[in-house]
């Protein structure tokens, strides 16, 4: 069972996707892509995981104890920063498709006039 | 067509990800060695936040000036252009039609704002002995300002958060953050260097720049977000196309 | 592999597929709101409090706020 985290992030990945393709309002399109995402974190955070390990935070252990990879998790930290602003500009994005052409289907949002 | 696709896609991928180690047999040696001795380098209990603020603290820069960059990006995609108007009556007309606000929520909203913030300035000055940091204590702060903006206090919100304001404080956190990098510089020659007094392990004047970097981006990072609310929240109750008469 | 992380692995998986078959945007972003805490609830049980307490301010402060003011600009002014 100890591939299981690996077929979580192909699903999540592949479902959002999905997602993606398939969407008919900007919004909906915006919220797929954050849980393509999503699979990149759990990803990232199982490949640091040491089985019977604890945080890496030593407040109450002594460094001496195992404890999982902490590299990867500020890299995690990093990427969720990068998701919240990602999609505070897609919306604004989106508002401004709504002004200018009245639609948020992407499928009519073809013509790119200048 | 594309259920095929995606999974032959989803099959490569599993394929590849399984020439991984193990799930929970992490083999790469950069994780011990740094939980061997962040303790007793920089007398922080926090890895996580220590290596985000001190051994790999240019990334940080890095994101935080993602942060400012993108909420600038925000500003002007969502500032009031030639063909709209923007009016203190509708932020009036919008207060009155949020007085219906249930008193619940106001009251609820009113009690939880400032303890709020006074729990995420916690967060972000304990950022080196306990998960947390600079980021998550600044949105806990923003948060108050949200707390705000749902009692219905619009224009009480408005006149709180000047944008100038809100912009200056933005700039000065991650002004801030380069400042202490160059305090590094000039005191010995490396951007970022840990230069200031590391204190004993468990206080919270310990581990010397990692606290002035953790308030540093939490004021950017709350003021950040407050200004991305207040953008979104001028754009959705004031602005409005003007008729062409 | 404990059977928390597979409990939380298959709730991420499922809310996941869930995100993505509702279709309106508001009931997504409520959705976007479980669907955080069932990460956060994952990334606690892979031993990353920091990172699962990022995730948790995130996707119920800042996403939600951000969503719902673009989804009222975009049915409130009528054309």
């Amino acid at each position: 069972m100890s591939i299981y985290p690996w077929f979580v992030v192909a699903w999540l990945f592949v479902v959002g996707l999905w997602g993606v393709i398939s969407s008919r309002h900007l919004v909906h399109q915006i919220l797929c892509l954050a849980v393509i995402q999503s699979s990149t974190y759990v990803l990232l955070l199982a490949i640091g995981y040491k089985n019977a390990a604890a945080a890496p935070v030593f407040a109450t252990n002594p460094p001496t104890v195992p404890a999982v990879d902490p590299v990867v998790q500020t890299l995690t930290l990093t990427d969720i920063v990068i998701e919240a602003t990602v999609i505070g500009l897609l919306l604004s994005l989106a508002v401004q498709a709504w002004k200018r052409f009245g639609t948020v289907d992407p499928d009519r949002l073809r013509a790119l006039r200048g | 067509m594309f259920y095929m696709s995606a999974l032959a896609f989803a099959a490569f991928f599993v394929w590849g990800m399984l020439r991984l180690p193990a799930f929970g047999y992490y083999q790469g040696p950069y994780g011990d060695v740094i939980n061997s001795f962040v303790v007793f380098e920089r007398h922080a209990t926090d890895a996580v936040t220590a290596i985000n603020f001190d051994y790999r603290g240019v990334d940080t820069v890095g994101e935080e000036f993602i942060l400012f960059a993108s909420v600038t990006g925000v500003a002007l995609l969502l500032r009031e252009r030639r063909d709209e108007s923007a009016s203190e009556e509708r932020a009036r007309v919008a207060e009155g039609r949020a007085g219906q606000t249930s008193s619940g929520v106001k009251v609820l909203a009113l009690a939880v704002a400032a303890p709020s913030a006074l729990y995420g300035w916690y967060i972000v000055s304990h950022g080196q002995l306990s998960p947390g940091g600079g980021f998550q204590g600044g949105v806990i702060m923003a948060s108050a300002a949200i707390f705000l903006y749902v009692s219905g206090e619009y224009l009480a919100l408005r006149h709180m958060n000047p944008i100038s304001l809100l912009e200056l404080a933005d700039a000065a956190g991650a002004g801030g953050y380069v400042v202490v990098g160059l305090a590094g510089l000039i005191a010995s020659g490396t951007f970022l260097l840990n230069v200031l007094p590391l204190g004993t392990t468990g206080e919270v004047d310990s581990s010397g720049t990692i606290l002035a970097i953790s308030i540093a981006v939490g004021l950017e990072v709350a003021a950040a977000f407050v200004l991305l609310m207040m953008e979104f929240l001028e754009q959705t109750l004031e602005i409005r196309q003007r008729r062409r008469v | 592999m404990t059977v928390l992380q597979m409990a939380a692995l298959t709730i991420v998986a499922l809310g996941g597929l869930a995100m993505v078959a509702t279709r309106d945007p508001v009931r997504q972003t409520l959705m976007m709101s479980l669907y955080g805490l069932a990460l956060a609830a994952l990334f606690f049980a892979f031993q990353a409090p920091d990172v699962a307490l990022s995730e948790i301010v995130v996707g119920s402060v800042v996403l939600p706020l951000i969503l719902l003011l673009t989804l009222a600009k975009i049915r409130g002014e009528a054309r």
